[in-house]
C-alpha cells in the first residue's frame, strides 16, 4: 500500500515535468510581453526590467532557471502585481478556492446522492422524472445564468444574501457562491448515482441481502450503495480538482479573491510566472485527486487492490 | 446510416443460402437503433426542438425587418413586446423634442390615425430641411413640410409614424435582440458543429489507430493523451485566443483539436475489443492492409459510442464558447453568439431581464434538446439494453 503511493508520487514526477515544459514554451511563444503596455516604457526601463526578470537571457536559459526555482517549490515572482511573489499570491488565494471548493463538492456529493438513490427507487414514477429533468437542467444551464439569477432574487429582491464579496470568509458571503458551484456538479452525481444505484439494486447480492430480510435501509446503505457510489467517485475525482482551484465565472461574478481567475488575468497579462503557478497546482491537484480516487476505490471495492 | 454493417453481418462474409437470405431479411444493428429511437418520446420531441431551433436560426435573420447590427437610438433596452412600438404615449413627446432641436416651437399639435401633423413656427425662416430630423428619428418617416405662411415662418409639418416590432425587446445599444439571438444560433450551433467534428475526426483515428496497433504505439500513444489530460484545460483554450487572436473559425477548430482526448480513448477501448473478433481476423487472414481494416471494418463499428458522444460534445462546445465570451474572449462585435448575449444580459439583469431570458431559452433548449437525444442514441445503440 505505501509503496504503491509512493510509486504513483514519484510516477507523478516525470508528467509534472513534461506539463510544467509545455506550459513553459507554449505560453513563451505566445505573442507579447508581460511589459507590453498601452504606452510603451522607456527602453532604457526596459531593459532593466527585462534583466531583473532575466527576460534577456535566451529561451533555454530561461527555462533553466525556471526549473531551479521550481525545484525548490519558489515559483518566483509575479510580473503583473508587482512586488508580490507568485507563492504570497497562491497562499492568500487557494485557502479561499479549496473552502469555496470543498463546501461544493461535499453539498454536491450528498444531495446529489441522495437525490440519485431516491430517484432510481422510484424508477419511471414522477420522482424519478422530475429529479432528472431538473439534473438535465442543470448540466445545460450554465452557472453564467444561474449565478446572475440567484444573486438578483436571494441577493438583490430577497435581501436575504449579501450580493458578492469575500467579506473574509464569513458564511453569509460564501453561501450563494457554493451553491452555485456546487448546482452542475449535483446534478451530474445524481444522474451518475441513479444509473449505477439501478444497477445495482438488480444485482445479485442486492437480492440475497434482500432474501436474508434485512431491512430496506440497511440493504440500500450497506449492500447497494456501496458498489453504485463507485462511477460517482471516480467522476468526483477530476471534478473536485476542478473545483477546488477555483472557478473564474464564480469567482468573477461574485468578486472571490480565489485562484481561479488567476488564469485568465495571467494568461492576458503574459504574467508568465503566475500562469505558470496555476498549472503546476492545478495538475498537482488532479494528480492527487486522482491517486485519492485510487485509494478509496480500494477501499469500497474488496477485489481492487495494491500491493 | 442504416447500411453501415454491424458486427453481426459483416460485408466480407458470404450470404448464405439466397433463398433463405430473401425470405429473411436481416435487421442491421442500426435498424434496430433507429426503430428504438424513433419510440423514444423524449428523444424525438427533442429532435423536432433542435430542428426547429435550426431552421429559426438560419431563417430567422433573413426574415426579420431588421437588421442584426442596426442601432435604433429611439429604443434602447424597450422590454419585449407583442404591440408595436412606438407606444400611444411615446409619439407626442419625441415629435416635440425632434422640433425642439429644429430650433421651431410648435403652435399645435394632431394626431391622426398614423400621421402627425403639426404647426410650427419661428422667429426666422423656417428652413424645408428641418425635415430631417424627424426623418433621422427612428420613429417618424417620410416627414414632410408644407403650406409655408407669407413670410416662411410658420409652415405644417407631417410625418408617418413609422411602427417597428421588437418581440424580444432590444440590447443597450438599442438592437433588435429577436433577429440578434437568431444570428447568435447560427454562430453558436455553426461553432458546435464545428468543433466537434474536428474533434471526433481527430479522436477517432487516434484512438483506433492506437488500439488497433497496440503493444509499445499504444501505449507511447495513450501517455501522450494521459499528459495532455493533465494539462489544465482553461490554459490551453485561453492559449489559443491568445494566438489566434480575433479569428475566431480557426480558433474552434483549434478547441476541436483540444477535444479529442475523451474520443480517442472511447474509440481505443472498442478498437481493443473489435480487433479480436473474426471478421477481422478473416481480412487479416485475406491480406487485407492495417489501414484498409481501419477503414472498413474497425471505424464504421466504433460508430455507435462516436454518435452518442458527438450530440454530447457539441452541448459541450457551445457551452465551452459561451464560457469564452462571458470572459470576454468569444465572438468579437458586432457579431454576436448566445454566450455573448448571454453574459451581456447577466451584467444588464436588473432592469432588462429580457437581455437575459430571451438567449437563455434559446442556449438552455439547444443543451436539453442535444442532452436528450444523446441519452436516447445511447439507450437506442447500448445492446446490452435490448
Amino acid at each position: 500500500m505505501h509503496r504503491y503511493v509512493l510509486g504513483r508520487l514519484l510516477g507523478a514526477i516525470p508528467t509534472l515535468f513534461l506539463i510544467v515544459t509545455i506550459s513553459f514554451f507554449l505560453i513563451r511563444i505566445a505573442p507579447g510581453g508581460p511589459f507590453d503596455l498601452e504606452r510603451p516604457l522607456e527602453a532604457k526601463v526596459m531593459e532593466n526590467l527585462n534583466r531583473i526578470y532575466h527576460l534577456d537571457e535566451p529561451l533555454w536559459n530561461q527555462y533553466l532557471i525556471y526549473l531551479k526555482s521550481i525545484a525548490v517549490l519558489d515559483f518566483g515572482p509575479s510580473f503583473y502585481f508587482r512586488d508580490f511573489s507568485i507563492n504570497e499570491l497562491f497562499a492568500e488565494s487557494l485557502p479561499i478556492s479549496i473552502q469555496l471548493g470543498l463546501s461544493a463538492l461535499c453539498l454536491a456529493f450528498v444531495v446529489g446522492g441522495t437525490l440519485g438513490v431516491i430517484a432510481a427507487l422510484r424508477q419511471n414514477r414522477m420522482t424519478d422524472y422530475s429529479v432528472m429533468t431538473a439534473a438535465t437542467l442543470g448540466v445545460t444551464v450554465p452557472n453564467f445564468v444561474i449565478a446572475p439569477i440567484l444573486t438578483l432574487t436571494l441577493g438583490g429582491w430577497l435581501g436575504w444574501l449579501p450580493v458578492g464579496g469575500w467579506n473574509g470568509g464569513k458564511f453569509v458571503n460564501a453561501i450563494l457562491p457554493v451553491i452555485t458551484l456546487a448546482l452542475p456538479q449535483v446534478a451530474v452525481v445524481a444522474r451518475l448515482t441513479r444509473g449505477s444505484m439501478i444497477e445495482a439494486l438488480r444485482s445479485n447480492h442486492v437480492r440475497t441481502a434482500r432474501a436474508y430480510g434485512l431491512t430496506t435501509w440497511l440493504v440500500i446503505v450497506v449492500h447497494a450503495l456501496r458498489g453504485a457510489i463507485l462511477p460517482v467517485v471516480s467522476y468526483l475525482g477530476p471534478a473536485a480538482a476542478a473545483l477546488l482551484t477555483g472557478s473564474v465565472v464564480v469567482e468573477t461574478i461574485f468578486g472571490i479573491p480565489g485562484i481561479g481567475r488567476y488564469f485568465v488575468q495571467g494568461a492576458l497579462n503574459r504574467d508568465y510566472t503566475l500562469v505558470m503557478g496555476t498549472v503546476v497546482v492545478v495538475a498537482c491537484f488532479v494528480i492527487l485527486f486522482n491517486l485519492m480516487v485510487d485509494l478509496i476505490y480500494a477501499l469500497l471495492d474488496p477485489r481492487v487492490r495494491y500491493d | 446510416m442504416s447500411t453501415i454493417s454491424s458486427p453481426q453481418t459483416p460485408p466480407d462474409q458470404p450470404h448464405g443460402d439466397p433463398a433463405v437470405h430473401q425470405e429473411v431479411r436481416g435487421r442491421s444493428l442500426w435498424d434496430d437503433a433507429r426503430d428504438r429511437l424513433l419510440a423514444n418520446r423524449a428523444a424525438m420531441a427533442s429532435l423536432c426542438v433542435l430542428v426547429l431551433i435550426t431552421i429559426i436560426s438560419i431563417l430567422g435573420p433573413m426574415l426579420s425587418p431588421h437588421p442584426f447590427d442596426k442601432v435604433y437610438r429611439d429604443y434602447v433596452k424597450v422590454p419585449a413586446s407583442l404591440s408595436a412600438y412606438p407606444a400611444e404615449d411615446e409619439v407626442e413627446p419625441a415629435f416635440r423634442s425632434l422640433l425642439k432641436r429644429a430650433r421651431v416651437s410648435i403652435d399645435s399639435f394632431e394626431r391622426t390615425g398614423n400621421v402627425v401633423t403639426a404647426i410650427v413656427t419661428s422667429k426666422r425662416e423656417i428652413d424645408p430641411r428641418i425635415v430631417r430630423y424627424a426623418d433621422r428619428s427612428d420613429m417618424f418617416s417620410g416627414a414632410t413640410l408644407g403650406d409655408f405662411s407669407e413670410d416662411g415662418k410658420s409652415a405644417v409639418m407631417q410625418a408617418d409614424i413609422a411602427f417597428v416590432h421588437f418581440y424580444f425587446g432590444t440590447d443597450s445599444n438599442g438592437r433588435d435582440l429577436m433577429t440578434r439571438t437568431f444570428i447568435a444560433g447560427r454562430v453558436s450551433l455553426t461553432i458546435g458543429l464545428l468543433a466537434t467534428i474536428v474533434a471526433i475526426a481527430i479522436g477517432v483515428v487516434y484512438g483506433a489507430t492506437s488500439g488497433y496497433l497496440g503493444g509499445r504505439v499504444d501505449q507511447s500513444m495513450m501517455r501522450v493523451v494521459d499528459v495532455l489530460y493533465s494539462l489544465p484545460f482553461i490554459f490551453f483554450v485561453i492559449m489559443l485566443v491568445v494566438f489566434f487572436g480575433r479569428n475566431f473559425v480557426l480558433m474552434f477548430i483549434a478547441v476541436g483539436a483540444v477535444e479529442w482526448l475523451d474520443m480517442a480513448r472511447i474509440v481505443r477501448g472498442q478498437t481493443l475489443t473489435i480487433k479480436r473478433q473474426e471478421y477481422v481476423q478473416a481480412a487479416e487472414a485475406m491480406g487485407v492492409s492495417d489501414g484498409g481494416i481501419l477503414r472498413r471494418h474497425v471505424i464504421p463499428n466504433t460508430l455507435g459510442p462516436v454518435v452518442v458522444y458527438m450530440t454530447l460534445l457539441v452541448p459541450k462546445v457551445i457551452l465551452l464558447e459561451s464560457f469564452l465570451s462571458f470572459l470576454g474572449l468569444g465572438v468579437q462585435e458586432p457579431m454576436t453568439s448566445w454566450g455573448v448575449l448571454i453574459s451581456e444580459g447577466a451584467r444588464n439583469l436588473q432592469g432588462a431581464y429580457w437581455m437575459l431570458i430571451f438567449p437563455s431559452i434559446f442556449l438552455t433548449s439547444t443543451l436539453f434538446a442535444l442532452n436528450f437525444i444523446g441519452d436516447g442514441l445511447r439507450d437506442a445503440l447500448d445492446p446490452k439494453d435490448r
